[in-house]
């Protein structure tokens, strides 16, 4: 509690830590972050395999591409929106990259055409959305369809391969310090700047208050087209980031890739408290939540759980995260 | 007149703060049209909705044809012939006629499973034929006028037998001939022997329909008389009252200079032709019926809709606004009436509600939000307007409506705004609260802020503005200064006498 006049009413200054930890926002972070701290553990006794620096690099590995369009599909999220194009960009912006390398541009040619023809698309979505006012599922259904129906007409249905530039997969596969790929660190990179834009910049905030109440925002002065247009292509920039990413990891970029990649991205900021209906989510939760889901698959991949029952249990702790997440707000709606 | 359809005794009904109703008893005979009157939060609609069993009552009895009964919720007073049309229709648009009047009753073949639709609509067909009324039962609700959904509306209520039909503020949102339409099934409904609750404000459109007229006032009854044996006048002295107490803080502005000059703004089949203008320091009050257009021009000033003409200048300059952005940028606020609706991000905190329209004033030049400045400056504008709260990093929806309606004012104070428009800046608040909302608009006029109050209650309008503006049907019907307005005057302009 922060110092008190005699009317009851806060003095001047920032709430304490306690009563920052207290606030609903915080809490499914720290709920999410707990239960992922009790899964290693759990892994970690259940197989000797689990906890080695390898097979936590592993995992890194494997959450990159995911985390990284999660961080952005957390943006469109927090709008009320939704973006089910992603994981059909993810194959177009990492066959994009493959065509401008083969065709002989260089290589950072090739990964700038990769990440702006995701924002491209991005924008193309946002566009429709927020000038259309067709609903975002419906866009980025369609768009999802469109983009994949790319990747397969720009590739004739087959994978391209860097062979041509042998040092392209060095940008997935060198090793910083001979232990952490690079994709780990790209992770860690994007997640602190996009972090740091929805915690602290003039545009965060709008995007929380369109997603909160839009109306409200746009009677405020915020200009909520803009805002729409900044977070459809944000989420396929990011997306432009990890196709590549991925296509330097498969050395290939391969017009299949992706599949179904777009509602792990969803599931792993909801499993990190970013709410569907809008106006909330943080970059935070959203990396916890695609790190819970690549731990979860890892450890019962070392515990010989068949690939068939992971999805079943994946399923199950999606719906189970934001059922917890549902009674502790009608809980605290009910405490005050 | 014989056993009374309806008869309330002596109903009393308390909210926490508020005696909402104090013994008011009221009656309603068989082919009769009961005219209900007096002003907001007189009491009118506790007492409906405790006719149609949405609340309970503290004390009294309700007996219907002379048999007491206890009315536990709506479905029950409507199983017993208490039908009532809010203002707010409970229609399902995607749905047809006769399918909103049967819904739950549809009558059904092969079984329980199929729903006979022949048998439907040639059920609703009937109804609206009783009425004299020659809609298709199957025609989709939403393709209808307000005024043909009312008439769906009085459809379904018959369609349960109603013995007494409630109707709310019915003529609001109706043109001339929709009214005599409505009148015309009105007292075609009379004739067979309903029993009908009309409230309404618009006292000229009464003589048509009335045959007895109660005034509430405060929550108390000031009387029942026949439409016939009272003048309009002496019911809006009823109404009215009071003398215009001193809840009012005293005002000490001299308006100077124009600040705002609104001409001709225009929206089709809206705003008709709008001119005024606002000075520095003055506060201005916008009066008249609910939908007569007020909010309407606010939103138009305010650009949060676009007119189709007019010009707007502020300090003597022609200001472009094409949204709510630009009128910012030219130092116009807006209060909202429904200020939970549109005034307030819920699921955000406290302080990043209130510097929601002054965000470019606390950004550096990379885009980032000074959030220690931010923070600042939102907890003095919380300190000063007295918001209770644990923290700044409260989330408002846990906030109580009395803070949260701080709020919103604390957003627009953050931005210093030069013109405030406040519409319904005391509804739903209590009196404490109200003195408080008052003292800040003075406060502002004084800092040179000119405030135009948009309000449906006549004695804050009277007792808070330098000048009374009227509106009727989307027109300015009346200038009133301070010294020559009363709630006569305006009452009579707002209802429609020239």
């Amino acid at each position: 509690m922060g110092e008190k006049t005699p009317q009851g009413t806060l003095k001047r200054g920032a709430g304490t830590l306690a009563n920052r930890l207290s606030s609903a926002r915080v809490f499914q972070q720290v709920a999410a972050f707990l239960s992922l701290i009790l899964l290693v553990l759990f892994f970690s006794f259940a197989s000797p395999h689990f906890f080695s620096v390898r097979n936590l690099v592993t995992i890194g590995l494997q959450t990159a591409v995911i985390g990284i369009m999660a961080m952005g599909v957390t943006y469109v999220i927090i709008t009320a929106g939704i973006d089910l194009s992603i994981g059909s960009l993810l194959a177009v912006t990492g066959v994009v990259t493959a065509l401008a390398i083969g065709a002989g541009a260089p290589i950072a040619i090739g990964v700038i055409a990769g990440a702006m023809s995701g924002l491209g698309i991005g924008l193309f979505n946002g566009f429709v959305v927020a000038f259309g006012k067709v609903p975002p599922f419906v866009v980025t259904l369609g768009m999802m369809m469109t983009g994949r129906g790319l990747a397969l007409v720009l590739t004739d249905g087959r994978p391209l391969y860097f062979r041509e530039v042998p040092e392209f997969r060095l940008l997935a596969q060198t090793r910083v310090f001979d232990t952490v790929p690079l994709p780990v660190v790209y992770l860690f990179v994007v997640a602190i700047i996009a972090g740091f834009i929805l915690k602290r910049s003039a545009i965060g905030r709008y995007i929380y208050a369109v997603g909160s109440n839009e109306e409200a925002a746009r009677l405020s002065g915020v200009n909520v087209t803009k805002i729409k247009l900044f977070v459809y292509s944000f989420s396929g920039f990011m997306t432009g980031l990890a196709g590549v990413i991925l296509a330097a990891r498969l050395n290939s970029a391969q017009p299949a890739a992706g599949q179904t990649y777009e509602l792990d991205a969803i599931a792993a900021a909801v499993i990190g408290g970013t709410s569907l209906m809008g106006g909330e989510g943080t970059i935070t939760g959203t990396m916890v939540g695609a790190f819970i889901m690549s731990v979860l698959r890892n450890g019962l991949n070392l515990m010989g759980v068949s690939q068939f029952w992971q999805q079943v249990i994946m399923g199950l702790v999606v719906i189970g995260a934001v059922f917890i997440d549902t009674l502790r707000k009608q809980r605290e709606a009910k405490a005050t | 007149m014989g056993v009374p359809l309806l008869d309330m005794e002596s109903i009393s009904k308390a909210f926490p703060g508020v005696q909402a109703l104090a013994n008011v008893s009221f009656d309603v005979c068989p082919g009769e049209v009961h005219v209900l009157v007096g002003e907001n939060g007189a009491g009118k609609s506790t007492l409906m909705k405790i006719l149609s069993g949405v609340y309970g009552r503290d004390s009294g009895e309700i007996r219907l044809e002379g048999q007491p009964v206890r009315l536990a919720n709506p479905r029950q007073a409507q199983e017993l012939g208490v039908s009532i049309i809010y203002q707010e229709f409970n229609l399902l648009p995607h749905l047809s006629i006769a399918q909103n009047i049967f819904i739950t009753r549809e009558p059904r073949k092969f079984g329980r499973f199929f729903v006979d639709d022949t048998r439907l609509n040639a059920a609703a067909e009937q109804i609206l034929s009783d009425l004299n009324l020659t809609m298709e039962p199957d025609e989709l609700v939403a393709r209808l006028t307000v005024a043909e959904q009312q008439m769906v509306e009085i459809a379904k209520a018959l369609s349960f037998d109603a013995k007494i039909l409630v109707m709310d503020e019915p003529t609001a949102a109706l043109s001339e001939t929709e009214i005599n339409e409505l009148f015309r099934v009105v007292r075609r409904l009379r004739d067979r022997g309903v029993g009908i609750i009309y409230i309404s404000h618009r006292l000229q459109e009464l003589k048509q329909i009335a045959d007895r007229v109660t005034v509430l006032r405060d929550g108390t009854k000031v009387g029942t008389v026949r439409w016939e044996d009272i003048t309009i006048d002496d019911l809006i002295r009823m109404m009215v009252g009071r003398e215009v107490s001193d809840v009012f803080p005293e005002r000490s502005t001299a308006p100077t200079e124009p600040l705002l000059t609104v001409r001709s703004l225009k929206r089709e089949g809206v705003l008709h032709d709008i001119s005024f203008t606002l000075h520095r320091g003055e506060v201005l009050g916008v009066s008249g019926l609910v939908g007569a257009g007020r909010t309407e021009m606010a939103r138009a000033v305010f650009g949060a809709d676009r007119p189709d003409a007019g010009e707007v200048r502020v300090n003597g300059e022609p200001v472009m606004i094409r949204n709510p952005g630009d009128a910012i940028d030219a130092g116009i606020a807006y209060l909202s009436e429904d200020r939970k609706r549109d005034g307030l991000a819920l699921n955000l905190t406290l302080e990043e509600n209130v510097v929601l329209a002054s965000i470019p004033r606390f950004t550096d030049r990379l885009g980032l939000v000074q959030r220690r400045r931010a923070e600042e400056r939102a907890s003095e504008l919380v300190e000063s307007l007295r918001i209770k709260t644990p923290s700044m990093q409260q989330i408002v929806r846990y906030l109580s409506g009395g803070n949260q309606q701080k709020v919103v004012l604390a957003k627009w104070l953050c931005r210093e705004a030069e013109i405030v428009i406040f519409d319904e800046p005391t509804r739903g608040i209590d009196v404490g609260a109200k003195r408080e909302v008052y003292n800040l608009i003075n406060q502002l006029s004084e800092n040179g802020v000119g405030v135009i109050m948009i309000s449906s209650e006549l004695p804050e309008i009277i007792g808070m503005s330098d000048r009374v503006l009227v509106m009727r049907d989307g027109r300015l019907v009346g200038e009133f200064a301070r010294q020559e307005a009363s709630e006569e005057k305006i009452m009579y302009l707002a209802t429609g006498g020239r």
